[in-house]
């Protein structure tokens, strides 16, 4: 079984002890890795009704059988998995770079922490050797500033480093977890649950082989996926960068602007992708392993913002830019800068932003209520504060560090409404009311409001389906797109590398069969992928989620989109989401209330896990 | 024995290089069959939060410094291709080579004990697989001339560039 390291290491980090399992052939094949195996590590090692930010609520890192592989975008990922403490689930956030691979060389599969540190630490893993050590130097300091101090620490430059900022440490439900300073675990608050164990780091050297089973055929694969990456599957990410995006979901009117008051902008020039890369884009990188790179690093060259330096996305643009009425790329650069800096997500922060400056212009919180900030849609110097005062959870901040849910749930006066979450996870930069395939797959994403978890917003967004109508058949899309990147975040490769896998499922069962020598076919790698979602929803179903959670924000439901425009009138009623998960649920077999009953669990090879059910399938 | 002129090393151009390390993982697949960044002979460093990144590998200086280091005569320089070739008998992997490359080029094989050092992939009919391998063409087997024709063209580039910019 080449591909895995063999070994599932296990730390309790109240009295320090470790030991290791090995990594079976069953659990290998059933869960293959990544968000897979995470979960299943997670629900095997915890208790029902678990608070996510106690030492009883295990965190698990974990990688793929293609990690620490020549595999491009494939040879550097791995996950983090928990229950999150912002939607009380599935937490779940993969991020790529290269300490991933670092970690495979050195002979782990996944970690599994549990317990609390009684002071800060950081883990230091030299292959073998486990080592808990003092972080008090580092606590306080941004991710970036501890991969440094680490490094001078144990004098190792390849020493690759994951760590929280100061907003992990003062368990801000939106805290990220980062690697290589500019990649993020970002979402469902993870960089909370690792702030609440005291452990303030990672660092990894790892200097073991990597072997995989069918040498020949594996080097044939990466030399065709060479190619592939070359091609227009990957020109976007490859060319301008997934900023591009801000102008395709503009001209379609999906692009939520201020908070979801409007769904488009009238001029886009001073932030599109051509301004930001050829303005600010200083340097394109890549992740280790990659042939496509795509992370575009900007630089902000003159003004009061001179010298903020961070990675640009659609997904950060959109929701400090446009998502908080804001049309400068100084600041927008700034705020995301400060996002890495403070370790926190970008998209969950500026959504949570937006939902403050909504409450403010409505009246709802007042100049002072707001420590004299001025946060009107459209200042982006607002948002650049409002980002500082979140990462130290310094006055309105520590109202705002949990996220839109909660601070909305401090605030009251019907500023519920105003708060566009779904399970507590911020909305990401689609228009949901007029993109209904896209609004179904985040109405049941296991890990709340996103986009990433399906797909389907590619759908709506390409016309492959009419994006305004909630019809039968958007389930069965919903649920196809929600396997592959389940087997996607398991393997695991990069999402950004899909379109690469022109025979999709296929293309990934050669490539796992390739790396580890084991059987598998493209059906198997389907069921795998289902298994897995299931898991999911049985993790969800464990601690309290029910159909009712499978819901769209307030603003999708009840506001249309305004604008004179394709998608004008575009809403998406409490009937029409109804339809939507009715037809979901029965393609994936579930009952009505959305629970898998035990015969489906059977068929998946889930038995083990079928009391989570048990009375509830009515 | 090859002049300098003629005497071929791989060079990273860090505008294209990536610091992707797919140079690494081909070096150690070509030569060991294994994907193992601590057994490649190319090694990527990034700096300046990753503003920068550039592989490194052995230059085939003209008067190595890893050659004259070696207190045990383990190292000498190919005169054909300029490559150093280790002698793994002699060689104790004390390290004094290491010290002495200032490109860092001289590696310690964590298994052997020895320290091993590009090769141009002598054995391979189609050159150095790190080149054939990089996705951004950011690596080539240059001559000291060739660079230096490189540069040149570039700074006519710059020159030109910033001239067209003063008139704007």
């Amino acid at each position: 079984m080449l591909g895995y390291a063999g070994t599932i290491l296990y730390i309790d980090l109240t009295t320090g002890k470790s030991r290791t399992e090995k990594t079976t052939e069953e659990t290998a094949k059933k869960y293959i890795g990544g968000i897979g195996l995470g979960m299943k590590l997670w629900l095997s090692n915890s208790k029902a009704g678990v608070d996510p930010l106690s030492p009883e609520n295990p965190l698990v890192l974990s990688l793929g059988p293609v990690s620490g592989t020549m595999f491009p975008t494939g040879g550097n990922g791995h996950a983090f998995i928990s229950k999150s403490p912002a939607t009380g689930g599935v937490g779940e956030a993969v991020s790529h770079g290269t300490f991933g691979a670092e970690l495979k060389r050195a002979g782990y599969d996944a970690i599994v922490f549990t317990g609390k540190a009684e002071k800060p630490v950081y883990l230091w893993i030299d292959d073998e050797a486990i080592q808990l050590m003092d972080a008090s130097r580092v606590w306080g300091k941004s991710p970036g500033e501890t991969e440094d101090a680490i490094k001078d620490e144990i004098g190792d430059y390849y020493v690759r480093v994951a760590a929280i900022g100061l907003a992990g440490e003062k368990q801000s439900k939106m805290a990220n977890i980062i690697n290589e300073k500019t990649r993020a675990a970002g979402r469902t608050g993870l960089g909370a649950v690792m702030g609440s164990k005291n452990l303030k780091a990672i660092a990894v050297r790892g200097t073991h082989d990597i072997k995989v089973a069918k040498g020949e055929e594996f080097m044939d694969m990466v030399k065709e996926f060479h190619e592939r990456m070359k091609g227009p599957a990957s020109m976007r990410y490859r060319t301008l960068g997934t900023v591009e995006n801000l102008t395709i979901a503009n001209d379609l009117y999906c692009m939520p602007t201020k908070n979801y008051s409007g769904s488009h902008l009238d001029k886009v020039e001073t932030i599109n992708a051509d301004e930001i890369n050829e303005r600010f884009v200083a340097k394109i990188i890549g992740c280790n392993s990659c042939a496509m790179r795509c992370e575009h690093e900007a630089l902000v060259r003159e003004g009061p913002y001179k010298g903020a330096l961070a990675r640009i996305e659609y997904d950060n643009l959109w929701a400090l830019g446009p998502n908080c009425g804001v049309d400068k790329l100084d600041s927008i650069i700034k705020a995301a800068e400060l996002c890495t800096y403070y370790g926190l997500d970008a998209t969950s922060t500026g959504v949570t932003i937006s939902f403050l400056m909504d409450c403010h212009e409505k009246g709802i919180l007042s100049h002072e209520e707001l420590g004299g900030i001025d946060a009107h849609f459209g200042n982006g110097d607002a948002v650049v504060q409002l980002v500082e005062k979140i990462g130290k959870r310094e006055g309105i901040g520590d109202l705002l560090a949990d996220g839109a849910k909660a601070a909305a749930a401090k605030i009251g006066k019907g500023s519920t409404e105003l708060a566009q979450h779904i399970k507590g996870l911020e909305v990401t930069g689609y228009d949901l009311r007029c993109l209904k395939t896209a609004a179904l797959a985040a109405a049941v994403s296991f890990r709340g409001a996103d986009h990433s978890r399906s797909g389907a917003y590619q759908l709506d967004m390409k016309g492959k389906v009419d994006r305004t109508k909630a019809e039968k058949g958007r389930g069965k899309l919903v649920k196809e797109g929600e396997n592959m990147l389940a087997v996607i975040d398991s393997l695991i490769v990069c999402k950004n590398s899909k379109a690469t896998y022109y025979k999709e499922l296929a293309d990934l069962a050669k490539l796992y069969s390739a790396v580890t020598g084991l059987d598998m076919s493209s059906a198997e790698l389907e069921a795998t992928g289902e298994r897995i979602i299931n898991l999911a929803r049985l993790i969800n179903i464990r601690e309290g989620l029910t159909r009712n959670d499978d819901t769209l924000p307030w603003k999708a439901l009840n506001q249309p989109i305004t604008e004179d425009g394709p998608a004008k009138g575009a809403v998406v009623t409490q009937d029409e989401l109804d339809l939507l998960l009715d037809d979901y649920y029965n393609s994936r077999g579930w009952t009505v209330e959305g629970v898998p009953p035990a015969t489906k669990l059977q068929e998946l090879g889930l038995a083990e896990f079928k009391s989570i059910v048990e009375g509830k399938e009515a | 024995m090859v002049s300098l002129h003629n005497r071929k090393f791989i060079s990273a151009d860090s505008d294209k290089c990536v610091g992707c390390q797919v140079c690494e993982y081909a070096c150690s697949f070509t030569h060991d069959k294994v994907f193992n960044a601590v057994k490649s002979r190319i090694r990527v460093v990034r700096s300046n939060q990753s503003m920068k990144s550039i592989a490194l590998t052995c230059r085939k200086c003209q008067e190595p410094a890893c050659v004259a280091a070696c207190p045990r005569d383990a190292l000498s320089q190919s005169l054909e291709t300029g490559t150093i070739i280790i002698d793994q008998d002699q060689c104790n992997g004390c390290g004094w080579c290491i010290e002495a490359c200032n490109y860092g080029a001289m590696m310690m094989h964590p298994e052997s004990k020895t320290v091993y050092v590009c090769d141009l992939c002598q054995y391979r009919p189609d050159g150095p697989q790190c080149v054939k391998w990089c996705p951004e063409e950011a690596l080539t087997v240059v001559t000291s001339d060739v660079l230096a024709q490189k540069a040149r063209l570039n700074a006519i580039k710059k020159l030109f560039q910033e001239h067209e910019e003063l008139e704007k």
